[in-house]
């Protein structure tokens, strides 16, 4: 093991409190990141839920020959926005119908409902932009009388996904920002608690590269471990919310890693920052 | 060895600390610094490990001068030299031997060769029995022996004292001055700052006595024959 290391092992021996004070505070800002990441992460799922049911639905005339309507639906289901197109007879329409609707199914007349082709988009295409050009292709079909999309709903739907997004990112980014602050301050009394011990170190002719090392491995550490403790805190309630609540979505492995890898990196960032500072200082 | 030529010292709240210093320290020497307190002893020794910068003039050590100095020299200007308080600045969190230790480690010395040395160095300083004791376990004469060897680790060609020995007894006081000239006898310069006019008089080594932050007195300059660049 390097010195660095071994010195970095030993601050938190040498100082257990103040290290466990620290990777507590790094973990409850942490913590509070990851919450906030949870909610936008069910959130940003619901809205997917709902985005997959945006439906194109292309309205046939009445005697449209089979064959054109087998075609169209050929070039529609090439369409590079187009996840599926399924054409859907009268019959199917009315069968359809008369499910959703339970008891007033007997209302429908079997000639009533026109034959339609229903298409779903594929994500990053459900947007109104989108789904306005797909339909507007569609609609080029001589013997497509109607296309429907609900346009008031999708326009909506896209509205509250931006807002989300925006208010995501400016919240999420506020979290970041106190979380980097208060680990900042954190690591900087961890610094300051050894200010005589770097004094000593370049007295007897310690090098600044020599000097940080320690500093930067202590705060990925405490940064990592923080991470590590803010990610149990999310899931514990995570698992609190599902049991008395709903069933919530929680971080996949790839997002929980990169979560606590995120914790060493503010450490790593902090521990630099506040180091460099003492070093100019002296 | 240690040069100073026509240094000036200034601080922006305190203003002057040293106007016009020149003087000349040779290999081997041990030379007294004299004064009273704000003489610009401590100031002296500043400008000796670089912890200071001069205003104006140059200040040379070891061949590595003020005018030219980068801060990534500082750290192997300080390996030159052994620097000593009068606060002993030792770890108390490490125990004597680690205390030494971290001087070498600093450095980059091989491990193997770390334990061997340490235990020399305190054999030096006569704390060969002491290595796991802590330094609130020791005296004050033996913390600052524990100083002295960590000063030693590198070879340095000159010790810098600063008042070692303003915290200590008449015993402890004479232990580490002997210590100090043992030390010097083998070939290190040695640059003491003190109060103590009795341990300078009963010396007899060179002196130079600094009033409110000008050289007035050199007894290198009273003798024929005296060391001059």
């Amino acid at each position: 093991m390097t010195l660095a290391w071994r010195e970095a092992i030993n601050a938190f021996k040498r100082a257990p409190m103040l290290s466990a004070l620290s990777i507590t505070t790094i973990a409850f800002s942490l913590f509070a990141f990851g919450l906030f990441g949870l909610v936008a992460l069910n959130i940003r799922q619901a809205l997917t839920q709902i985005e997959e049911r945006v439906e194109v639905r292309a309205f046939l005339g009445d005697g449209t020959a089979p064959e054109a309507s087998a075609a169209a639906l050929g070039d529609i289901q090439a369409f590079p926005e187009v996840a599926s197109a399924t054409l859907i007879t009268s019959r199917q329409a009315l069968d359809r119908a008369r499910k959703e609707l339970g008891e007033f199914n007997d209302i429908f007349d079997a000639a009533l409902l026109p034959a339609s082709i229903d298409i779903q988009l594929k994500p990053g295409f459900r947007d109104p932009t989108h789904v306005r050009a797909v339909a507007a292709r569609i609609r080029t079909y001589d013997f497509v009388e109607d296309v429907r999309f609900g346009e008031e709903w999708v326009e909506k739907l896209h509205q509250i996904r931006n807002a989300s997004t925006l208010a995501g990112l400016a919240l999420g980014l506020t979290f970041a920002i106190v979380a980097v602050i208060i680990i900042g301050s954190t690591i900087r009394m961890a610094v300051l608690a050894r200010v005589r011990e770097i004094a000593i170190m370049r007295l007897v002719g310690a090098t600044d590269g020599f000097v940080r090392r320690p500093f930067l491995i202590e705060g990925a550490l405490k940064g990592a471990m923080g991470g590590l403790l803010a990610l149990l805190l999310t899931w514990l309630a995570n698992e609190i919310v599902g049991r008395v609540a709903f069933e919530a979505a929680f971080f996949d492995i790839r997002l929980s890693i990169a979560g606590i890898f995120a914790g060493a990196l503010i450490g790593l960032g902090g521990s630099a920052f506040s180091v460099g500072r003492h070093l100019r200082d002296l | 060895m240690i040069r100073f030529t026509r240094v000036r010292k200034e601080y922006p709240r305190t203003g002057v600390a040293l106007q016009d210093v020149s003087f000349f320290v040779n290999k081997g020497e041990f030379v007294f610094l004299t004064g009273p307190s704000g003489a610009g002893k401590s100031t002296i020794l500043k400008l000796i490990f670089a912890d200071e910068l001069p205003t104006a003039g140059e200040v040379k050590v070891a061949n590595v001068s003020s005018a030219t100095l980068q801060r990534r020299d500082v750290a192997s200007l300080r390996r030159k030299l052994g620097i000593i308080f009068q606060d002993f600045r030792l770890l108390e969190d490490r125990n004597v031997e680690a205390n030494v230790a971290f001087a070498l480690e600093v450095t980059g010395a091989p491990r193997a060769l770390i334990g061997p040395r340490v235990a020399k160095l305190l054999a030096q300083v006569g704390l060969a029995s002491q290595g796991r004791a802590y330094p609130r376990e020791l005296s004050g004469g033996e913390q600052q022996r524990v100083a002295i060897a960590r000063a030693l680790a590198n070879d340095p060609v000159a010790i810098v004292a600063d008042e070692p020995t303003g915290n200590l007894d008449d015993r402890a006081t004479r232990g580490v001055f002997q210590l100090l000239r043992d030390i010097n006898a083998t070939g290190t310069a040695v640059m003491m700052a003190t109060h103590d006019l009795e341990l300078v008089k009963r010396s007899n080594c060179r002196t130079l006595e600094l009033n409110d932050g000008t050289l007035v007195f050199d007894s290198a300059e009273q003798m024929p024959g005296a060391d001059t660049p």
